[in-house]
C-alpha cells in the first residue's frame, strides 16, 4: 500500500511532469489562458494517459514475446493514436455533453509528448512493473500535468490585467512564470519517504 | 532560386521553430542542460526533418488525403528509430544523456508541422531545403539555450573530452540554470531578446521604406 502511495506523490509533486521532467510543455503553454480549457485539457490527458499506459504496457509484453523490441516506439505512438481515435468516439456516442466540453483537445492529445513519454518510461524505468503500476503511474503523471496547467492558468488570468513589457507579452513572460513555479515544485525533490 | 534562398532562410531567423514558432518545446527546455546535448539533440531531429520533408514530399501523390496524419508518423518513427539505433550502437553516452527525448522526436510538432504545411504541397527539393533550414533554426537554438545554461550554471563548457573554464563564472557557478526551472527562465529571457531584436529590425525596415517613399 505504501509503495502505491509513494508512486502517486513521486508523480505528482516530486517528478512532476512538466515542471521537472519537461514532458507535454506545447499544451502547456498552448492551452493555459483560460481555467476552464486548462482543465478540459487536463481531464482529458488523464483520461487517456492512464488507458495509454495500461494498454502500451499489454503491448509491450507482446513485443518482448516475440523479440522485437526496437519496435517500442513506432507500436506506442500508432496505439496511442488509435486509442485517441477510439476514446473520442466513445466518448461522442455515449456523452455528448463530456464530447463538447473536451471538444478539440482530443486530438491533439496524440502529439501530446507527456503521453509517449509515460508510456516508454512505464516500461523502461520500472523494474518490477505491473499492470496496476503502469496504470496509476500514467493517471498520477496525468493529475501532475492538470495540477501545473491549472496553477499556469490562474497566473495568466491575473497576468491579463497587469501592464507588461511589450517584448515580454505572450509566452516568455509565460515562461518566467513556469520557471518560478518550476522553482516551487523543485522543493518537492529532497522528499525521501 | 529565390524561392530557394527564401526557403532556406525562412527557418532560421524570421520563422525559426523555437523562438517564433514555439514548436518542439519539450527537447528545447529537457535536453539543453549543456552546448554538447543541445547540439547533438538538434543535429538528431534535423536528421529525422530532412528525411521525413522528403520521402512525404515523395510519396504526397499516393498518400490519401483522409489517413494522412497516421502515414506522417509512421514515416518519421520510422527514421526515429533509425536514430535510435544508430545512436545507441555508436554513441552509447550521449543516448544515455538525451534518453527518452530522442524516442519523443516523434511526437516533435516542428517535424509533423512541417509535413502537414510544407512537404505536403511541395517538391522535393524544396522539401529538403525547408527541412534543412528549419532543422539549423531548431539546432542553433538549442545550442545557443544549451550554451547559456552550461554557462551560467557550470561555469565551464565541455565539448567532448575538451572542457573550457571561464574565469569569473565559473567561482560563482548558480546550479539552478541547470535545474527545470533555470531552463523556463532562459528560454523566456532569449526569446525576449529574440522579439527585440526582430521587431528593431522591422522598425528599420519599414522606416526605410518610408524614406524611400517620400523621397519619391
Amino acid at each position: 500500500m505504501n509503495f502505491y502511495l509513494v508512486l502517486i506523490i513521486n508523480a505528482i509533486f516530486i517528478n512532476n511532469f512538466i515542471l521537472s521532467q519537461f514532458l507535454g510543455i506545447c499544451p502547456f503553454l498552448g492551452v493555459s489562458r483560460k481555467t476552464e480549457t486548462a482543465l478540459g485539457m487536463g481531464f482529458a490527458v488523464i483520461f487517456v494517459m492512464g488507458i495509454a499506459s495500461a494498454i502500451t504496457y499489454a503491448v509491450n509484453l507482446l513485443l518482448i514475446e516475440f523479440n522485437v523490441q526496437y519496435l517500442q516506439t513506432i507500436v506506442f505512438i500508432l496505439v496511442i493514436a488509435a486509442l485517441v481515435q477510439l476514446v473520442e468516439m466513445v466518448i461522442k456516442k455515449f456523452s455528448p455533453s463530456l464530447y463538447s466540453a473536451l471538444g478539440v483537445y482530443l486530438p491533439l492529445i496524440t502529439t501530446n509528448c507527456a503521453v509517449l513519454g509515460v508510456a516508454i518510461m512505464n516500461v523502461s524505468i520500472f523494474e518490477n512493473t505491473s499492470l496496476l503500476i503502469s496504470f496509476l503511474n500514467g493517471v498520477a503523471s496525468g493529475a501532475g500535468f492538470t495540477l501545473a496547467i491549472l496553477i499556469l492558468a490562474g497566473i495568466r488570468e491575473k497576468l491579463e490585467r497587469s501592464t507588461i513589457p511589450e517584448p515580454f507579452k505572450g509566452f516568455p513572460i509565460t515562461l518566467i512564470c513556469a520557471g518560478i513555479m518550476s522553482m516551487a515544485f523543485a522543493a518537492f525533490s529532497g522528499m525521501t519517504f | 532560386m529565390n524561392k530557394k534562398i527564401d526557403v532556406l532562410k525562412n527557418g532560421i531567423i524570421k520563422n525559426n521553430p523555437t523562438f517564433r514558432l514555439v514548436l518542439g518545446t519539450c527537447p528545447t527546455l529537457a535536453v539543453t542542460t549543456s552546448a554538447m546535448n543541445g547540439l547533438s539533440m538538434g543535429l538528431a531531429t534535423m536528421f529525422v526533418l530532412v528525411c521525413s520533408n522528403v520521402l512525404i514530399s515523395l510519396l504526397r501523390s499516393i498518400i490519401p488525403d483522409k489517413v494522412r496524419i497516421p502515414a506522417y508518423i509512421l514515416v518519421i518513427a520510422t527514421f526515429v528509430i533509425m536514430v535510435e539505433m544508430i545512436m545507441k550502437a555508436f554513441l552509447p553516452d550521449l543516448y544515455s544523456a538525451l534518453g527518452l527525448f530522442i524516442s519523443l522526436i516523434v511526437v516533435n510538432c516542428i517535424i509533423l508541422a512541417r509535413a502537414e504545411s510544407f512537404a505536403n504541397s511541395n517538391t522535393v527539393g524544396l522539401a529538403a531545403l525547408d527541412g534543412i533550414s528549419m532543422g539549423i533554426g531548431f539546432t542553433l537554438a538549442l545550442t545557443l539555450m544549451g550554451f547559456v545554461r552550461e554557462l551560467l550554471g557550470a561555469g565551464a563548457i565541455t565539448l567532448g573530452s575538451l572542457s573550457l573554464k571561464i574565469p569569473v563564472i565559473s567561482d560563482a557557478a548558480m546550479t539552478i540554470f541547470i535545474l527545470p526551472a533555470g531552463g523556463f527562465f532562459v528560454f523566456g529571457f532569449l526569446m525576449v531578446i529574440f522579439n527585440v531584436l526582430v521587431n528593431k529590425a522591422e522598425q528599420r525596415k519599414n522606416h526605410k521604406l518610408k524614406e524611400e517613399r517620400a523621397e519619391q
